[in-house]
């Protein structure tokens, strides 16, 4: 997964052509930790489709934000650089993310 | 040749993992499964201070970090995978997950509890949102905004005064007139000049589009209805919500024995009403639910465990 921060966000999001996957995460969020392993594992079986990219959100608070994200763990697709569908929190598993990713590659 | 467990572990939160070092530790074949992070709830929570021998820097994901090495210490084996369905009553018992299918010779569960929701218009939709029941995942993005935490029990306050690290002001909404909170804790808060109360108040309504903009609190006492929007210049506000826990017990109803609430009835052993099957930490009906009760009934589970294997499965 590329690690994206605030100054790169733009260029590799929203002006990104095609699917983005955005997994945020913040250093003092364990559920996020535990998570990403499964969506490493997600990327390794549809990297070729989507790009998967990570946010750290201690250091881009304002801009999770402003992508109307305030609760973590949450990942979202984007679709030429729109969000088009996002799960959080206890709905944030391996299954669900899985599923989300194919209901639109 | 398969591989059968002689413990397997449903749980990795402290009763699990207390369960896993002793089980493991007594050389029985051990193995434990947790659907999420290891440590369950209390990874979640920045400061745990009434667990004996932990005072300083004693942060729930530190304590659990060292209860993960200790059991792995000792040879348990923690996987990923979250158990979907249970089929406990042959001799070798099958626990079907989303990854594997696993056996063992005895079972301990341990599942612990979830967050009790609020259940009002607009909760599910601001998940996330600004709406959270985990302080030390969102606490950031609440830097120098306002945040509410609804609830009056030890976590409610306890995250509250934590909260205060972050938000620029913390209002504790609890619907009777005085907190539930052990003394300790309530003295804290009441000393932090960053934190309001709101008595005898329910949420009746979470509102915004994309994030929490408003709430509608109704005052429990003159059933008044006061509605709260955000800041202008934030545009949002946090609704941190610690209104009680319940178990993760729903894939052994009709199983395993409950009370109402969904809590496994045990005796003092953990043994459930079936043979070779125990049940530990805050799924069990008790009275106290902490770390230091969830780490006993671990032990206490996988040493009866020990026992039930010695009396059925060793000629
Ligand atoms: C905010 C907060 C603050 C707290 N502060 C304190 C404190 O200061 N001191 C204290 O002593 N206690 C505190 N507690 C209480 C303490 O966290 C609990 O009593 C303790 O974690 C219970 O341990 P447990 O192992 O029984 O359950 P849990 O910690 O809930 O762990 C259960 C684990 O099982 C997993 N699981 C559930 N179902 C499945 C399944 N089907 N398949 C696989 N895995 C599954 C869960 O993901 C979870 O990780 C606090 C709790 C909270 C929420």
């Amino acid at each position: 997964m590329i690690a994206v921060d605030k100054e790169t966000f733009e260029a590799e999001v929203l002006n990104a052509d095609g699917y983005v996957l955005v997994d945020f995460w913040s250093d003092g969020c364990e559920p996020c930790k535990a998570l990403m392993p499964d969506v490493e594992e997600l990327e390794k079986q549809f990297g070729n489709q989507i790009k998967f990219v990570k946010l750290n959100t201690t250091q881009a608070r304002r801009l999770a934000i402003k992508e109307k994200v305030l609760g973590l763990p949450t990942i979202s697709i984007y679709k030429d650089g729109n969000k088009i569908d996002e799960v959080t929190k206890e709905e944030a598993t391996r299954d669900n993310i899985e599923a989300m990713i194919k209901k639109h590659v | 040749m398969e591989n059968i467990y002689d413990v397997v572990i449903i749980g990795a939160g402290p009763a699990g993992l207390s369960a896993g070092l002793y089980s493991a530790r007594g050389k029985m074949s051990t193995l434990i499964l947790e659907k999420s992070k290891t440590g369950g709830q209390i990874a979640t929570t920045e400061e745990v201070a009434n667990y004996p021998g932990s005072i300083e820097h004693a942060s729930g994901p530190s304590l659990v970090a060292r209860m993960v090495d200790q059991c792995k210490e000792f040879g348990a084996t923690i996987e990923k995978d979250t158990i979907k369905e249970v089929k406990l009553d042959e001799k070798i018992k099958v626990l079907v997950g989303e990854k594997n299918t696993y056996k063992a010779r005895s079972v301990i569960v341990a599942p612990g509890a979830s967050p009790r929701l609020l259940d009002v218009p607009g909760e599910k939709e601001m998940t996330g949102k600004g709406v959270s029941y985990c302080a030390t995942c969102d606490a950031d993005f609440f830097t120098d905004f306002e945040v509410f935490v609804i609830g009056g029990g030890d976590s409610a306050v306890e995250e509250a005064i934590f909260l205060t690290r972050f938000a620029r002001k913390v209002t504790i909404v609890h619907r009777r007139d005085e907190l539930k909170a052990a003394k300790s804790i309530q003295e804290k808060a009441f000393k932090n000049s960053k934190i309001d109360f709101m008595w005898n108040t329910t949420i009746q309504e979470i509102k915004g589009e994309g994030l929490v903009e408003g709430v509608v609190f109704k005052n429990l006492q003159t059933g008044e209805t006061q509605e709260y929007m955000a800041n202008e210049e934030d545009g949002t506000f946090g609704i941190f919500v610690f209104v009680g826990y319940i178990p993760q017990t729903q894939i052994f109803k009709g199983i395993l024995d409950m009370d109402e609430a969904g809590y496994f009835i045990t005796d003092d052993n953990m043994k459930t009403n079936i043979p070779g099957v125990f049940a530990a930490g805050d799924c069990r009906v008790k009275s106290l639910r902490q770390v230091v009760t969830a780490v006993s009934d671990g032990a206490i589970a996988s040493v009866q465990a020990e026992k039930y294997i010695e009396n059925n499965f060793h000629e």
